[in-house]
């Protein structure tokens, strides 16, 4: 047996114990604040690392746009800017 | 060894790296370990060794989402509701009157239509899938033409529309729902599944009830099924209209969706043909002489009529060995001898479907990442 499959059979016995939460941690730099307040109402902020770090200002820029327009999050524009430019600085490329 | 290091050890070659500093291995209720993405709303792979039978059992299928609000549903007081402008008589089917329908069971895959966006080059904003989105199983339920014969589909009817139990936590955000054209709800493949793998539905992949649409991307099997609506217009909304959209032109795709083209585009529909080797990953320890690949091969539902490999680069190539036919629409499993030497050995592998489309070797790149076929190539270190 690959270590893996030792590995996965193992974790296998953990169900009856329960899953862990998912935990993220954002990067603390300033903006973290708005990013935490408004982005995890509809879903895990996983999102952020998993969509890193190759999206650049545009892409960025782009995700916080979709998040307001498309989906209806209710963010104000300056906590908006506060966001877009956290995520270039700590997830962007 | 820690959740999050087993799942480093998953992780497909070549997805973003952001999703190395949080990922973990998992254990949802029912389900054996698979690759954590988000858990809410839940996106979970399957990591590869799940691939090494060709029907994927329900405690190793991958689980995905878009919205976040999932209600149990009691199976006993469940109702769909079937109507819509373009339905003559409209009806609601409890579990029961599903259940009492002439069953049909087919074996198909369901690969979400994202699967190995992650592998995009560059990449693309999106959930960062590696190999694992998808599954095979055998899926037993009523046909969704017999459905619609009783709610009087009417001739009229260009679309019919599926929405599901789940929705998005605010209101605002456009709940899921989606419509495939009439002609494809009315082929005898497509139906109302409530078992799998002669299970009833797991709650996370779709129970009581969801719509299995073979040969199509998973987009269009709607878990948890509580409206199906025959339209006399295209259905709108975010996830018809801005969402699931390949660009005209770029792919071999047969099966079109007419009324909901553009000029620029066409949504998703059917799978590209593919494959997957599952006996090894890249970059494995062998000895060197000979070394037994295997792996699985599908497609949109014409099936599988050659799986080829190539040590050279792809320069010559080989037939590998074809496994049991679950049929067209199901996983094909093919396995090869490859002779290696010492150092370092390639193994690439190509799949011709019936209709005798093969993979790319060029990413065909979309910004959205779908349809993702690039034939594998992974080298295996003998010594
Ligand atoms: C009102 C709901 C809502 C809020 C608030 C929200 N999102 Fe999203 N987000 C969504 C939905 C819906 C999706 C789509 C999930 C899917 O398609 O699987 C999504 C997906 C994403 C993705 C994945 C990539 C993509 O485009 O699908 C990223 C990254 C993301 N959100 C970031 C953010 C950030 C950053 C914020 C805060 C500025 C935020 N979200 C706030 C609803 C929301």
């Amino acid at each position: 047996m690959t270590k893996i499959t030792i590995a996965l059979a193992a974790l296998a016995s953990l169900a009856a114990v329960g899953a862990s939460a998912q935990e993220v941690k954002l990067k603390q730099a300033p903006g973290v604040d708005a990013v935490e307040a408004n982005c995890q109402a509809c879903h895990t902020l996983a999102y952020i690392p998993m969509n890193s770090p190759f999206l650049n200002a545009a892409g960025w820029d782009a995700e916080v746009t979709k998040m307001i327009k498309a989906f209806g999050a209710p963010i104000d524009d300056g906590d908006a800017k506060a966001i877009a430019d956290y995520l270039k600085k700590n997830y962007g490329t | 060894f820690s959740e999050a290091q087993a799942a480093l050890a998953e992780l497909t070659p070549g997805v973003p790296t952001g999703v190395e500093s949080y990922a973990k291995m998992a254990t949802l209720p029912g389900k054996k370990p698979l690759i954590e993405l988000a858990d809410r709303p839940p996106n979970y792979e399957s990591p590869l060794e799940y691939f090494r039978t060709p029907i994927t059992p329900n405690d190793e299928f991958f689980v995905r989402y878009h919205l976040a609000d999932i209600p149990e549903i009691d199976p006993k007081t469940y109702k769909v509701k079937v109507g819509g402008d373009a339905a003559g008589t409209p009806i609601e089917l409890s579990l029961d009157d599903l259940k009492a329908l002439p069953a049909v069971e087919v074996v198909a895959v369901n690969q979400c239509s994202g699967n190995r966006r992650g592998l995009s080059k560059p990449h693309v904003a999106g959930v960062e899938w590696g190999y694992g989105a998808m599954g095979c199983a055998r899926w037993k339920g009523a046909k969704l033409k017999d459905i619609l014969a009783k709610a009087g589909i009417k001739s009229d009817a260009i679309e019919v529309s599926f929405n599901g139990a789940d929705g998005p936590v605010a209101d605002k955000t456009p709940d899921f729902i989606k419509s495939i054209p009439a002609w494809k709800a009315l082929e005898d493949t497509t139906i109302v599944a409530y078992e799998m793998n002669g299970q009833p539905l797991p709650h996370l992949n779709g129970a009581p009830a969801r719509i299995i649409v073979p040969g199509w991307t998973g987009t269009y099997w709607m878990k948890h099924i509580t409206e199906i609506n025959a339209l006399t217009k295209p259905l709108g909304g975010f996830w018809m209209v801005a969402a699931y959209r390949i660009p005209l032109g770029k792919f071999p795709i047969r099966d079109r969706f007419v009324s909901q083209e553009t000029a620029a585009n066409t949504p998703i529909t059917e799978i590209v043909v593919n494959s997957l080797i599952t006996s090894h990953r890249d970059g494995a320890k062998v000895k060197a002489g000979k070394v037994a690949v295997s792996g699985i091969a599908w497609d949109g539902g014409y099936g599988i009529r050659s799986v080829e490999v190539s040590t050279d680069g792809g320069k010559t190539w080989v037939s590998a060995k074809l496994g049991e036919d679950l049929g067209k629409f199901a996983f094909r499993p093919w396995s090869i001898d490859v002779d290696t030497k010492p150092g370092k050995n390639t193994v690439m592998v190509n799949a011709t479907n019936a209709i005798g489309q093969s993979q790319t070797s060029e990413l065909i790149f979309n910004p959205a990442g779908y349809h993702n076929n690039v034939m594998q190539n992974i080298t295996l270190t003998a010594s």
